[in-house]
């Protein structure tokens, strides 16, 4: 039996999450989980073209349909019509042009879901097919289809280059040089809950929309300009979210509830997108085309590295440029590399629409830099692991874009400790065993991952904590709890500092009328950024509630009363005062305390490009990792099976393990769908795996037993020496399973996913090429 | 209760009585996430349809835990840190309770197969399989499978 209301939380140690309990028992409302009696339902029609001018909206017929309430089109929006983070380039309702196949051409409300259905078939779209870009490089030839018109740089959303030493000299002094062409595909978020909420304009006018999202705050001011409505008169409410990793991070339901609850004038509208129409319009991973060359000295040393990316955004920005720019400043790896041309691109085209996913450009960029320095290691003959410890970066040193490391860095001891596992140390004896037309071999990666927003846009928490009436510390939660635990972590934050057990404790889950604008749920910030301005507030509350009990003990100083569960003790009187007690006795301005964090920013820039600055680079804190992958190839079907996988991090100092190794595990399986099985066709702008049958994500049999082992090395700047967990562990597994694919088999993909198709196809092509 | 004879199952608990924990990913029978037991074993509500209830027993998450305290399966998810964003939870809890009782004392290979039909996105499976594992343990050890399983709420399905 667990009794964990009693429990006083303790920083580092497993407290269970306080929100297992309401969702294990069902209770536990989503923002999909909302009805009423008198609800309408809304409902979009996609485009289903992916480049075409709009030559007419026919509503009629839907509109005739008994039990269709309305049918909107952008005539019914009256703001800006404009959503988007950086560029505001996404329309609500598409006007003039359609740019990929789910754009949303109507919206429409309904009585039922059945009418709703057949309503959104009854719209049709007349329009003129516009010659299609579907290759991000094809798009930045002269000839190719403009997607963004009043784009001033083409289909160029935005472009870099990071440079350091001289590339091309170096070249000439190396020993060994690869290159390489990659192409690693979208990934699909594959959220159970799909996007979705519930919205009604209120009688006072507020228009109040609970909805399944990332960015509470950021969604009220699109909303506002978007539909033309008072900031102030929207309402943001997030419940726990069944999962996002960024899909839900940007557009997704909340203007599209708020217009069709303005529409209805006080009936309560629901949307609830199916899972078709989430594979149809939702964003996903961005695919990449990467063309790598490396190249070594014979004694190991990294010495010269060119790169060149180009980031498929799909229609619109919707964070594209910033995804660019982290995979640029992340391309070359946690390595100090003194000569290094690193350039990416972000191109528009009319593919679906490409956003944030957890890992947020670098899980493309370490796929292949881990597979380069596994390519020239192998010509120099030396060790995958030796060579990324030689070559590794260290706190104070200087990385590949010539900045100084002033974060911690642990990323020596995740390799030491990878190098001491008996994973590492007897893979030899183990893939010896492998049996009849098995091949096993095993892949090291090293992984970074900056956290934040980088040195230009503000990364900042601001935190409230209240003592209630009923002697209880109401917690103000600001970033959005989608399943990474953090609202547990506040608590446990709180509980700690203020020596109060969980059933002292309460929360109130992100609200633009109730808590405090605190940023997004990305960006691996929401415990560290948070987390911080959460110490600040309820070390204040702490203070104040002290120094005013001492006048209840007449004790002579603040030192001489101290929190315990539910009250205050006095300590040399031996009184004690219920916190209820002392809630009543003081002044509610006296009960609220607010604390305020801004993350610190990097102060050197490896580039004078300011839009590159405003877009994230460069970092100041980063993660670090190892990774090792143990497979098991069969020759005869060319399946790839995962047979142990070690993950060893540096976030900094751990507040709560099991949570830790929550975002771990699960990091690493969403790593090993992306590496082997995940794979989202699509063809001409059109998604052909467009469900959970033909878009394969991990089951529970598709893994063996993961190890997660942290290196906490603290990082002064974070909560109690906490940084980043949530993104790091997605990086690693693709490198590490093709790592040791090659060092099972001697191939590599270079085309992900690594289907048993694709191996077979390599092992029969390296046969073919050896007789 | 009446419903239309078209109505899916999970349209009728969700919308009609209000209770929510089943949830629903993919209509199409491909998450598990929409799971229930019928007769005491486990089905997709979103693929059933109502008349298919008629005079069975139907447990919905609701009713797992028996006057307010936990099953031990629940009790095993919330210590072993086997929820993250819930979504999975209630048909991951069902699907459990479905193993267990064809299966008291099941391998690690036996719980990842029995789960096998609910996706999960956030975990990685890991902690599910660990929860599982260990609550197999605790009812073996306190005998009380059946017991739980005779505490159910159920809900009596008519016409």
């Amino acid at each position: 039996m667990i009794m964990t209301d009693k429990e006083i939380p303790k920083i580092g140690k497993i407290m269970p999450r306080q929100d297992a309990f309401g969702k294990v028992t069902g209770q536990e409302k989503y923002a999909v989980d909302y009805y009423a009696r008198d609800l309408l339902w809304a409902g979009v029609k996609r485009a289903g073209v992916s480049h075409a001018l709009v030559k007419g909206i026919e509503t009629r017929a839907a509109q005739a349909l008994p039990g269709v309430i309305k049918v909107l089109t952008y005539k019914d929006v009256s703001g800006t019509n404009r959503q988007g983070v950086i560029r505001k380039d996404q329309p609500v309702l598409v006007k003039e042009k359609v740019r990929h196949c789910g754009d949303p051409i109507a919206l429409v409300l309904a009585q039922d879901i059945e009418t709703l259905k057949r309503a959104i078939d009854l719209v049709t779209l007349h329009y003129e097919p516009l010659p299609a870009v579907f290759d991000p490089e094809e798009a930045l030839k002269e000839s190719a289809p403009i997607v963004q018109e009043d784009n001033p740089q083409g289909n160029i959303l935005l472009k870099g280059t990071l440079e350091t030493g001289h590339v091309d000299l170096a070249f000439k002094e190396c020993d060994a040089v690869v290159e390489a062409c990659f192409k690693v595909p979208y990934q699909e978020h594959a959220y159970l809950e799909t996007e979705g909420g519930y919205a009604v304009l209120k009688e006072d006018g507020v228009l109040e929309i609970i909805v399944s999202t990332q960015t509470p705050f950021r969604d009220r001011s699109e909303v506002a300009e978007a539909l033309g409505w008072d900031q102030e008169k929207v309402r943001i409410i997030v419940p726990y979210c069944g999962g996002a990793f960024g899909g839900k991070d940007g557009v997704s339901a909340q203007t599209l509830l708020g217009l069709a609850a303005i529409q209805c004038a006080g009936v309560p509208v629901k949307m609830w997108w199916s899972r078709e129409e989430s594979f149809l319009a939702s964003s996903k991973r961005h695919p990449c085309h990467l063309y790598y060359r490396l190249g070594a000295k014979s004694d190991g040393t990294l010495h010269s590295l060119t790169a060149s990316i180009y980031y498929d955004t799909g229609p619109y920005d919707h964070l594209g440029g910033a995804i660019m720019a982290l995979g640029l400043e992340h391309a070359g790896g946690p390595y100090h590399i003194p000569n290094v041309r690193l350039q990416a691109w972000s191109v528009y085209t009319n593919n679906p629409l490409s956003g944030a996913f957890r890992g947020f450009g670098v899980p493309q960029v370490t796929a292949v830099m881990e597979q380069m320095v596994d390519m020239v290691t192998a010509k120099l003959g030396l060790s995958p692991l030796e060579i990324r410890l030689q070559n590794g970066v260290k706190k104070g040193e200087k990385n590949s874009l010539g900045m100084c490391l002033t974060g911690s860095v642990g990323l020596e001891e995740c390799l030491v400790k990878v190098r001491e596992h008996p994973l590492w140390k007897e893979k030899e004896k183990w893939k010896s065993v492998a049996g009849p037309f098995k091949k096993r071999g095993v892949g090291v990666a090293s992984v970074m991952h900056g956290m934040g927003y980088g040195p230009i846009v503000p990364d900042y928490g601001n935190a409230k904590i209240e003592l209630t009436d009923e002697g209880k510390f109401r917690v103000f939660s600001g970033v959005v709890d989608m399943g990474q635990g953090n609202a547990s972590t506040y608590l446990q934050i709180v509980g700690h500092i203020l020596n109060q057990d969980y059933s002292h404790l309460e929360l109130v889950l992100p609200d633009t009328a109730r808590t405090l604008p605190s940023g997004s749920a990305s960006a691996s910030r929401t415990t560290y950024t948070f987390g911080n301005a959460l110490i600040e507030a309820a070390q204040s509350l702490k203070d104040r509630l002290l120094k005013r009990s001492k006048d209840l003990f007449m004790a002579d100083g603040k030192e001489e009363t101290a929190l315990i569960p539910g009250g205050i003790r006095g300590l040399s009187k031996n009184g004690e005062i219920s916190l209820s007690e002392l809630a009543r006795f003081l002044d509610p301005s006296e009960k609220v305390a607010t604390g305020y964090f801004r993350a610190p920013v990097a102060k050197e820039f490896p580039t004078e490009d300011q839009a590159l600055r405003l877009h994230g680079i460069p970092h100041t804190i980063f993660s670090y990792g190892a990774h090792l992958a143990c497979v098991e190839v069969d020759e005869l079907t060319g399946e790839v099976e995962v047979k142990g996988y070690l993950a060893v991090s540096d976030c900094g100092r751990v507040i709560n393990p099991q949570l830790f190794e929550q975002q771990i595990q699960g990091g690493i399986v969403q790593g090993l769908g992306y590496a082997l099985c995940e794979e989202l066709i699509v063809q001409k702008g059109e998604v052909r795996t467009k469900s959970l049958t033909t878009y394969i994500i991990p089951t529970s049999l598709d893994l063996p037993d993961l190890e997660s082992i942290p290196v906490e090395i603290e990082e002064p700047s974070g909560p109690f020496g906490l940084k980043g967990a949530g993104e790091i562990a997605i990086d690693g597994p693709l490198p590490a399973v093709a790592n040791a694919l090659a060092d099972a088999c001697g191939i590599r993909i270079f085309r992900s996913p690594m289907t048993g198709e694709r191996v077979l196809k390599a092992l029969e092509e390296k046969k073919e090429s050896k007789s | 209760m009446d419903s239309s004879p078209d109505r899916r199952v999970v349209d009728l608990l969700r919308e009609d009585l209000n209770l929510t924990g089943t949830k629903e990913g993919c209509g199409e029978g491909e998450c598990g996430v929409c799971t229930i037991l019928v007769d005491g074993e486990s089905r997709l509500s979103c693929l059933m349809l109502v008349p298919q209830l008629e005079g069975r027993k139907v447990t919905t998450i609701e009713g797992v835990a028996a006057e307010g305290k936990l099953h031990p399966i629940q009790e095993a998810f919330v210590e072993f840190g086997a929820v993250q964003c819930g979504f999975c939870t209630p048909g991951m809890v069902l699907a459990s309770v479905d193993l267990l009782q064809k299966n008291p004392n099941p391998s690690r290979a036996e719980i990842r197969e029995g789960i096998s039909g609910n996706l999960c996105r956030c975990t990685g499976y890991q902690k599910i399989v660990d929860a599982v594992e260990a609550a197999g343990h605790k009812m073996k050890k306190e005998n009380k499978g059946l017991i739980y399983q005779s505490v159910y709420n159920c809900i009596d399905a008519e016409d």
